[in-house]
């Protein structure tokens, strides 16, 4: 994992974390690698990884099950999103409205492209439940 | 787990090297200890190790000074040198002769460990590269268990996936009965991985922080303009100034190791003023 040079290497790996989670690839209730196997993976000190557990702890989207390890909350998909999203609306929303000001964008183009972009999505999705279905 | 109090050493009485340095070390950490060429970094480890001993001041682990070199003490330690020194025999015959020393040696972690360096076992030490000697010493190193690690610049020699496995292998070493020291020139090799910053600088050690401690009040960035801010170091690029600053605002840059470095031992005395602590905690 490439390390980004703006954002502390804890928030990364916490972020990495919830991409699993969103992605489905580690649904409610799945084990969660442990420190060292993170701290190993990631070539990072395992007082980072353990920050960055702690932090997602914190924010209830995995738990500790004492002597077994850490656990996807049941409801840890909607608390990654919900958490995302205020991110979004506060970090990445005023940089896009920055670019739109600057570049005289209106909000019906945007609206257009995202229209087409969620077509798009659906298709794909579509698309592989069809494929699965045939298997 | 270490306690440096005071420490007076020289190899020559007109020029000390260190003079009443202080430093305190505990387990669960990896600390990078930084200095120039000359700052004394090995003589300082050889300290820490009993393999040098004060003119005055104390170098004690878990409450015993090292100097006395007693058992209970050296067989907690180990420590890696920058240049290794083999026997003629093999890695396995060794192990046989050495480990018995290390109470907590894990003969398995050792294999292990020779496995994912890439060693042969069976190949005489002597007929191995000097790249190959080291890691043979980093295994046998790390599968001792010491309580305490000290590495002398491990990554010289190391070829480019062997500094990976090096990463990887430190990485799952440390636990919180652990300390590990790395001395290095190399930071960019073990950036990730060290959690408090030792620089080594005009006989005594000027830094004495956590990675996230220096995040926290300082800023490294490139700025095409300075003005309004706490500049506490600045080098010209093409780009604009990239400095240091007091990170008034609670944003992160990544710490630059580099910069860091070169703005503690030019003038260091606004960063120094920046990162003393505000109250007095243990």
């Amino acid at each position: 994992m490439e390390f980004k040079d703006n954002e502390a290497i804890y928030l990364q790996i916490a972020a990495f974390v919830s991409d699993q989670i969103l992605m489905g690839k580690w649904p409610a209730g799945q084990k969660i690698p442990s420190v060292r196997d993170m701290a190993v993976e990631l070539e990072v000190n395992p007082n980072t990884v353990m920050r960055s557990y702690e932090f997602l702890q914190g924010l209830e989207i995995i738990y500790n099950k004492r002597g077994l390890g850490l656990f996807v909350a049941d409801d840890g998909f909607d608390k990654v999103k919900a958490y995302r999203k205020e991110n979004f609306v506060r970090q990445n929303l005023p940089e896009l409205f920055k670019n739109m000001y600057l570049l005289g964008i209106s909000i019906d183009e945007i609206s257009l492209q995202y229209q087409n972009f969620q077509a798009q999505q659906n298709n794909e999705l579509n698309q592989a439940s069809h494929d699965e279905n045939k298997q | 787990m270490i306690q440096i109090t005071n420490l007076n050493f020289c190899y020559d009485s007109k020029k000390p090297l260190f003079k009443n340095l202080n430093l305190s070390l505990k387990a669960g950490h990896i600390y990078g200890l930084l200095g120039k060429n000359g700052a004394g970094k090995s003589t300082l480890l050889k300290n820490i190790a009993g393999l040098a001993f004060p003119q005055s001041g104390k170098c004690l682990i878990n409450g015993t000074e090292s100097s006395k070199r007693l058992v209970s003490t050296l067989q907690n330690l180990y420590f890696i040198a920058e240049e290794v020194y083999v026997p003629a025999l093999t890695p396995g015959q060794f192990l046989e002769r050495t480990a018995s020393f290390y109470p907590a040696f894990s003969i398995t972690d050792f294999y292990s460990y020779l496995k994912i360096l890439d060693i042969d076992p069976d190949l005489l030490m002597t007929k191995m590269s000097y790249g190959q000697q080291k890691k043979l010493i980093i295994a046998f190193g790390l599968a001792t268990n010491t309580g305490v690690l000290i590495l002398d610049e491990p990554t010289n020699g190391l070829d480019i996936p062997s500094k990976v496995q090096f990463r990887k292998l430190i990485a799952s070493v440390l636990n919180e009965e652990r300390c590990i020291i790395i001395s290095t020139h190399q930071v960019r090799d073990l950036d990730s991985l060290i959690d408090t910053i030792l620089i080594l600088d005009d006989h005594r050690i000027v830094i004495e922080n956590t990675v996230d401690e220096l995040t926290d009040k300082l800023f490294f960035g490139v700025f095409k303009d300075l003005t309004g801010m706490n500049v506490l170091y600045e080098e010209d690029t093409l780009m604009g100034k990239y400095a240091i600053v007091q990170n008034t605002a609670g944003k992160y840059g990544k710490m630059d190791l580099e910069l860091l470095f070169n703005a503690t031992t030019t003038n260091s005395s606004k960063l120094l003023n920046v990162l003393k602590p505000t109250t007095n905690h243990a």
